[in-house]
């Protein structure tokens, strides 16, 4: 009987160094050291204590219009970056369009949306359009536009190619073959990637408002600066209660369309 | 007419899947293309519409050249020839009539059936076609609430919701059934013979092919061996065309056709 020879481990051995190593060296260059933890562990107690024992509840009424402003700003930011997002979806799905080359601009272009934050894209916002909730829910469309175009584009990629193959063979033109063949394919998932992005702008936007983006951020912000951590702890309670009614109500749709 | 001229299908990767063949399909035929897997039917046919891009050679439909063909002279030609897969190539998510309804796309502006307007005429051909293939009831199901041997019909019915004057079948039997199998050879069949549409079937069935075919044609290897009446087809043909004996899955066999019920007997 031959019995495999069990293979090296090389690989696995060589992560768990690599691991280790970037532990130490990151410990190292940012000064880490356990006695000032335990020096920060007492204040730390002190501020959960005063945010979460003693929370200012009164002071939610004046964060009633702050937070409308939040949920608008995700609304809308949502709606533009999923409108937007589409038809360069369209020009990267390399399914749809067969040219390399345009796909690739397009695909390169995305990709570097992507790789900047929300609150990057608020900060230089802001410091365009003022500060204010305007450059927050521009910040969020962008990155929306580029959360949702990738999967979008993902999503066409991985649709049956038989009915678009039939279509063609019919005679159908390439507008006809997207609205045929494709959109009837991705709705359901479009309609749910729309849900999840506005799970995480409801996030992000509850924390624009510290670069000045408006919303709610806005008031964690001043409040921080002033060491108010019996109303900082309101408003984290007010944005934890608010995304989680989001990503209820989000899951049952979600889970109504697939 | 159907005029293939010294065909030939190089891929890429230098795969020689059909070699100058020649052959000419009149108006009214009902041809099955038979021979081994690899052996070229699905090349030859996806040819005749374009779908295929032949290396050389020429393929004439009513006298214009389809392969010379491009961009809306491509569309229009393609609108004249129906095709129907394997794998029945129906949108699952859309409703049968909506599928059907497609077949008509090629007949108006794209920018008004976006918007998912069809005449009120186009309803009715679609209709028909479904009532053609005795599946009118389904209209309204979402299509992946059928059977495999309802989604060909349907698919048959979108091809004739294009009106074409040719039609072709890649294997449209091959994921069926023996008894469905049969109700989809006779829905095809009776279509020939009551709208005498020309139509090229591959099949994988031998015994298949002569039952349903006014002609075979067998292709080996990329090269035709063999193209004559159906009558004409006899073991030193499907020899020639198998280089070996026939297997057992080459063969429906014996289909009880008391169980098909309303099937129609047709005849040959
Ligand atoms: N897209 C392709 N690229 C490369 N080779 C292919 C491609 N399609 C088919 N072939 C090859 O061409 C030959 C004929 O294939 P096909 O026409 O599909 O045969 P059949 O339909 O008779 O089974 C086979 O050898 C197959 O592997
Ligand atoms: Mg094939």
């Amino acid at each position: 009987m031959n019995i495999p020879q069990k293979p090296l481990e090389i690989k696995k051995y060589f992560s768990i160094g690599l691991f280790l190593t970037i532990l130490f060296a990151s410990g190292w260059f940012t000064d880490f050291s356990l006695t000032e933890v335990f020096r920060g562990i007492g204040e730390t107690r002190e501020i959960l204590s005063k945010m979460f024992l003693h929370t200012d509840l009164g002071y939610v009424k004046n964060l009633l219009g702050p937070l409308a402003e939040t949920i608008q700003m995700s609304l809308i930011g949502t709606a533009i970056g999923a409108v937007t997002a589409v038809p360069v979806a369209v020009f990267s799905a390399r399914n749809f369009i067969k040219h390399k080359l345009f796909t690739g601009f397009w695909r390169n272009f995305l990709g570097v949306f992507r790789t900047i934050p929300a609150l990057v894209f608020a900060a230089i916002f802001a410091s365009v359009f003022g500060l204010n909730s305007f450059s927050g829910m521009l910040a969020l469309s962008v990155f929306t536009f580029g959360l949702l175009a990738k999967l979008i584009y993902e999503a066409m990629e991985g649709i049956d190619h038989g009915a678009v193959e039939a279509l063609e063979a019919s005679g159908a033109s390439q507008l006809s073959i997207l609205r045929y063949a494709f959109i009837p394919q991705i709705l359901p998932q479009y309609l749910s990637f729309i849900l999840y992005a506005f799970e995480i702008n409801i996030r992000s936007a509850s924390i624009l408002g510290y670069v000045g983006a408006g919303g709610i951020g806005v008031f964690y912000q001043r409040n921080l600066s002033f060491f108010r951590y019996e109303r900082i702890g309101t408003i984290v309670i007010l944005t934890f209660v608010v995304v989680l009614i989001t990503d209820a109500v989000s899951a049952k749709i979600r889970e109504k369309l697939v | 007419m159907v005029e293939i001229k010294n065909l030939t299908k190089i891929y890429p990767n230098g795969v020689k899947a059909l070699e100058d063949v020649s052959l000419t399909i009149k108006e009214g035929e009902f041809v099955a293309i038979i021979g081994l897997s690899g052996a070229g039917k699905s090349t030859l046919l996806r040819m005749i519409n374009k779908m295929i891009e032949p290396t050389s050679g020429d393929v004439l439909i009513n006298g214009q050249s389809i392969v010379a063909a491009r961009g809306k002279k491509l569309r229009r030609m393609r609108r004249d020839i129906g095709m129907i897969f394997q794998s029945f190539n129906l949108v699952k998510r859309s409703k049968v009539l909506t599928n059907v309804l497609a077949g008509r796309i090629a007949y108006h502006n794209p920018f008004i059936t976006t918007l998912g307007l069809f005449p009120e005429r186009d309803k009715q051909i679609a209709f028909e076609a479904l009532h053609r293939v005795n599946i009118l009831e389904k209209a309204y199901n979402r299509a992946d609430e059928l059977s495999g041997g309802q989604m060909q019909r349907v698919a048959i019915a979108r091809s004739l919701a294009q009106e074409p004057k040719i039609l072709l079948a890649d294997e449209p039997v091959a994921s069926l059934d023996p008894i469905t199998t049969i109700q989809v050879m006779n829905d095809l069949r009776r279509i020939n013979r009551d709208l005498k549409l020309t139509t090229l079937v591959n099949l994988h069935h031998v015994d298949l092919a002569l039952k349903y075919a006014h002609r075979v044609i067998g292709l080996q290897a990329g090269h035709l061996v063999f193209d004559g009446p159906t009558s004409e087809v006899d073991d030193e043909v499907l020899r020639q065309i198998y280089g070996r004996e026939l297997l057992d899955e080459e063969v429906l066999g014996e289909v009880d056709e008391e169980v098909l019920g309303d099937a129609d007997d047709i005849e040959i």
